[in-house]
């Protein structure tokens, strides 16, 4: 298929002696929004940072695009620029203000001047909220405005898929929701989009596709009603009944 | 020659410490030991080293002045490099993968998002140790290249047998000392488990 964003091929990664992706085959559509759900402990984010290479597979295939970047000989890169990432700890710059930590990586690595990043990148704290904060440094952010600021970085490199672990596991209650709507508005835009969430309303309102991955492998997968409503996998069922 | 020592030892340092991290398993062994062995000797018999043995294996004429600055320089340089390591290993690992995951190159990664990071954190332990050089380079320059003299002719008859003991205490140091900072990894091994 043409439209596949991202694949994998029977994705195997181990720790040492511990297998914790066990083979997994899936494939990303442009456009889609797709959440990933599972007990902890079952791989999900091991998965999700295999995508961009920030864990290297033990066996198996990532395709973007259909370029192979688990490919050893590839500069992952270049292929990183067109995946953002957003972490559960925000991981924002703090020795740089939140429009440096914007601007760094499209002045570095689009190679666009500095006028035009800040251009761009005020009109990216805009469409957060955080646009009066341009000058100051992350430590006076709160959590949920740290992970805007983290979510408008990774999307000032114009990333072609944007991959989320936990975004929201980090944050006080009352932040969770400013989070959850600008990625939902992300999702509706037509970004494609993964993200590992526990929040399981979010989920089911927002995604295209549900993956449930336990134990290393994709147990069951399929459309938020189906997942949602009949689980077939006797795991998802235990899984979801637990959590809902 | 204090300032020199200082520059020259910290680019030597920020080298030794790169080094040290590298995928590359033998560079990791041979900058492990430069450090360990730097470490491990007294600063004297370092001195005496560089002064005695190592113009001979030059093929040129160096001056003993400039034989004792690198002296200091290379004694410096496994301190600095330890500094800078520590003050790595600091920085957060989600700085390295949320800098990774935006596409910068791996030399950006480290100079504007892990580096910068880095000095903030060990500027005291980098001051103390550019004190202690300058101090140290500072009574060289002085009087200790003369001292070095005077104090290897009264030993001059017996030259061999004082190079001989001078391994030899050299040796019994070094064995100590990395037996210590083996020990104290070891601790700090442990320490990092708990949190
Ligand atoms: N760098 C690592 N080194 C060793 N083991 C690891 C590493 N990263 C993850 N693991 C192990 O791999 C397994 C899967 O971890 P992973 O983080 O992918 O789970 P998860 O599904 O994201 O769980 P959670 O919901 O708690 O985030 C766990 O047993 C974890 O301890
Ligand atoms: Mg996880």
């Amino acid at each position: 298929m043409t439209d596949e964003v991202i694949r994998t091929e029977n994705l195997i990664k181990n720790f040492g002696k511990l297998e914790v992706l066990k083979g997994i085959s899936t494939s990303i559509h442009k456009g889609e929004v797709v959440s990933i759900i599972g007990p902890s402990g079952g791989g999900k984010s091991t998965f999700l940072r295999c995508l961009n290479l920030l864990e290297k597979p033990t066996a198996g295939k990532v395709y973007f695009n259909d370029t192979d970047i688990s490919d050893k000989s590839i500069n992952i890169q270049q292929y990183r620029q067109k995946i953002g990432m957003v972490f559960q700890n925000f991981n924002v710059f703090p020795h740089l203000t939140v429009l440096d930590n914007i601007t760094l990586s499209p002045i570095l690595e689009r190679k666009i001047s500095k006028a035009e990043a800040e251009k761009e990148a005020m009109e990216l704290l805009k469409s957060v909220g955080l646009e009066d904060k341009a000058y100051e440094y992350p430590k006076k952010l709160s959590g949920g405005q740290k992970q805007r600021l983290s979510i408008v970085r990774a999307l000032a490199m114009h990333p072609e898929v944007m991959l989320f672990d936990e975004p929201t596991s980090a944050l006080d209650p009352e932040m969770v929701k400013e989070v959850l709507q600008i990625i939902a508005q992300l999702a509706k835009s037509g970004m494609t989009t993964v993200i590992v969430t526990h929040e399981m309303a979010f989920a089911r309102e927002v995604s295209d596709r549900i993956i449930f991955i336990s134990d290393g492998v994709i147990k069951e997968e399929g459309s938020p009603n189906v997942i949602f409503t009949s689980p077939k996998d006797p795991s998802t069922i235990r899984f979801l009944s637990k959590i809902l | 020659m204090s300032i020199v020592t200082v520059f020259a030892g910290t680019i030597l340092g920020i080298i030794i410490a790169l080094m040290r991290m590298s995928r590359n398993k033998l560079i990791r062994i041979i900058s492990d030991v430069y450090v360990e062995v730097i470490r491990g000797l007294p600063a004297l018999v370092q001195l005496y080293f560089f002064w005695l043995l190592f113009p001979k294996m030059l093929p040129f004429e160096i001056s003993d002045t400039t034989s004792i600055v690198v002296a200091f320089i290379v004694n410096a340089s496994a301190y600095i490099s330890e500094i800078i390591r520590a003050g790595i290993e600091a920085v957060d690992i989600g700085q390295w993968e949320a800098a990774r995951s935006l596409g910068l190159s791996e030399a950006n990664v480290f100079l504007k998002v892990i580096f910068p990071q880095t000095i903030k954190n060990i500027l005291p332990a980098l001051c103390n140790e550019f004190i202690s050089t300058i101090k140290g380079t500072s009574l060289a320059s002085v009087f200790f290249i003369n001292e070095l003299t005077t104090g290897y002719k009264t030993v001059a008859s017996a030259t061999f047998l004082a190079l001989e003991s001078l391994c030899i205490a050299g040796a019994i140091y070094l064995m100590l000392n990395v037996a210590l900072s083996k020990l104290v990894k070891i601790l700090e091994r442990k320490l990092k488990e708990s949190d």
